[in-house]
């Protein structure tokens, strides 16, 4: 079993792109591997209660831990976030690489 | 944690996109924990050292040179280097230089140096693990 | 008499730290400063900077500080009213991303998608940014 750090910059209301990257997500986990999912810049504008984000909502539960970027989430405003998501600092991106895990930027 | 490798590869122009904020965030964080960080900046971000570039005062916001504080990423880039040394890490910052001469940026800040892409193959044979930071 | 221009805003946060501020409303107003005569319209992720309540001050890498973050709220005011440049955000963008009204600095004015097309032939001008 491998761990990943998915890193998320895009979000859904701009870039279909963010469906292959929560399908890649899924299948790493269904592949057996630890994943998380790390929305920054404009991705954590998906991550409002409300917000239409189907792609998000079916990566919250599946085994996947996500998480939102606390300076992004600040820098727009964003104080309540959908239930799943959790808020981080930037450090859990060098946490994961000096453990060693597969980190890819999206 | 014990002291680790990192190569960090840089692809966007300064001051166009949120990309390199996050990266120098990310590498204000290795370099705090004093990890030895190689970063390969390939095209646009081949100017992100260039010394030439110069805060500007801000009309619009209607401050002056010194009110305006204005970011310039050859100083994020020093800042950078000298925050590692201070905490015994080692930066080299290699600008693809075949990038640099096509956007006329050959002069950088000190402790920063021209390379290729051998230069990036060998940060990741080198490194512990490997992000690369791709332009949209 | 300048001629009327729409602006149609949709890139967000793309430069905003580095530039401390947007640079197409930065460059709206620095145009209305020279006579220009500008509505803005914000659409797309753009519909976020009408948000109260936003920023992030401190960023500092190494001894290097930001001292002036951008404050995209603000800046939106400012455009409304210091610069006199009208500010319509999409209502529909807003409600994709789950922005309620009442989040809204206030004097930015609601437009339907919908609506674009006949307000576009209100104006000489028409910028997709």
């Amino acid at each position: 079993m491998a761990e990943y750090l998915l890193i998320e910059s895009r979000d859904p209301f701009e870039s279909n792109d963010v469906g292959y990257y929560c399908d890649l997500a899924r299948g790493l986990v269904e592949a057996g591997n630890r994943v998380t999912l790390f929305l920054i810049q404009n991705a954590v504008l998906a991550a409002r209660p409300s917000a239409h984000a189907p792609q998000l909502r079916a990566v919250i539960g599946s085994g996947i831990k996500v998480l939102a970027d606390d300076f992004a989430l600040k820098e727009r405003g964003i104080a309540k976030l959908l239930d799943g998501v959790q808020i981080a600092p930037i450090e859990i991106v060098v946490d994961h690489l000096e453990a060693g895990h597969k980190t890819l930027w999206h | 944690m014990s002291k680790k490798t990192f190569a960090i590869a840089l692809m966007d122009p300064p001051y166009e996109s949120e990309n390199l904020t996050t990266a120098f965030r990310i590498l204000d964080v290795m370099a705090r924990r004093g990890h030895n960080i190689n970063v390969f900046a390939y095209e646009g971000a081949s100017g992100l050292a260039f010394a030439k570039q110069a805060p500007h005062p801000n009309p619009v916001h209607g401050k002056n040179l010194a009110e305006e504080n204005h970011p310039t990423t050859k100083d994020q880039v020093a800042a950078l280097l000298a925050l590692a040394a201070r905490n015994g890490g080692k930066v080299d910052w290699v600008n693809c230089g075949m990038c640099v001469d096509e956007r006329g940026v050959g002069e950088f800040v000190a402790d920063t140096r021209r390379g290729s892409p051998a230069d990036f193959h060998a940060f990741c044979e080198a490194s512990d693990n490997v992000l690369a930071i791709p332009t949209k | 008499m300048a001629k009327k221009t729409l602006n149609i805003v949709e890139s967000a946060y793309r430069a905003v730290m580095e530039e401390q501020d947007d640079t197409i409303l930065w460059l709206l107003a620095a145009m209305r400063a020279a006579g220009a005569e500008h509505t803005v319209v914000l659409r797309g992720n753009a519909v976020n900077y009408a948000v109260a309540g936003q920023g992030a001050p401190g960023l500092a890498i190494g001894g290097w500080k930001q001292t002036q973050a951008p404050r995209m709220d603000n800046d939106v005011i400012d455009l409304i009213e210091k610069r006199k440049i009208p500010v319509f955000v999409i209502e529909e963008d807003l409600a994709a991303r789950g922005i309620e009204r009442g989040e809204l600095v206030p004097g930015v004015q609601l437009l339907s998608a919908r609506m674009l097309p006949k307000r576009m032939a209100e104006y000489d001008l028409v910028s997709h940014w």
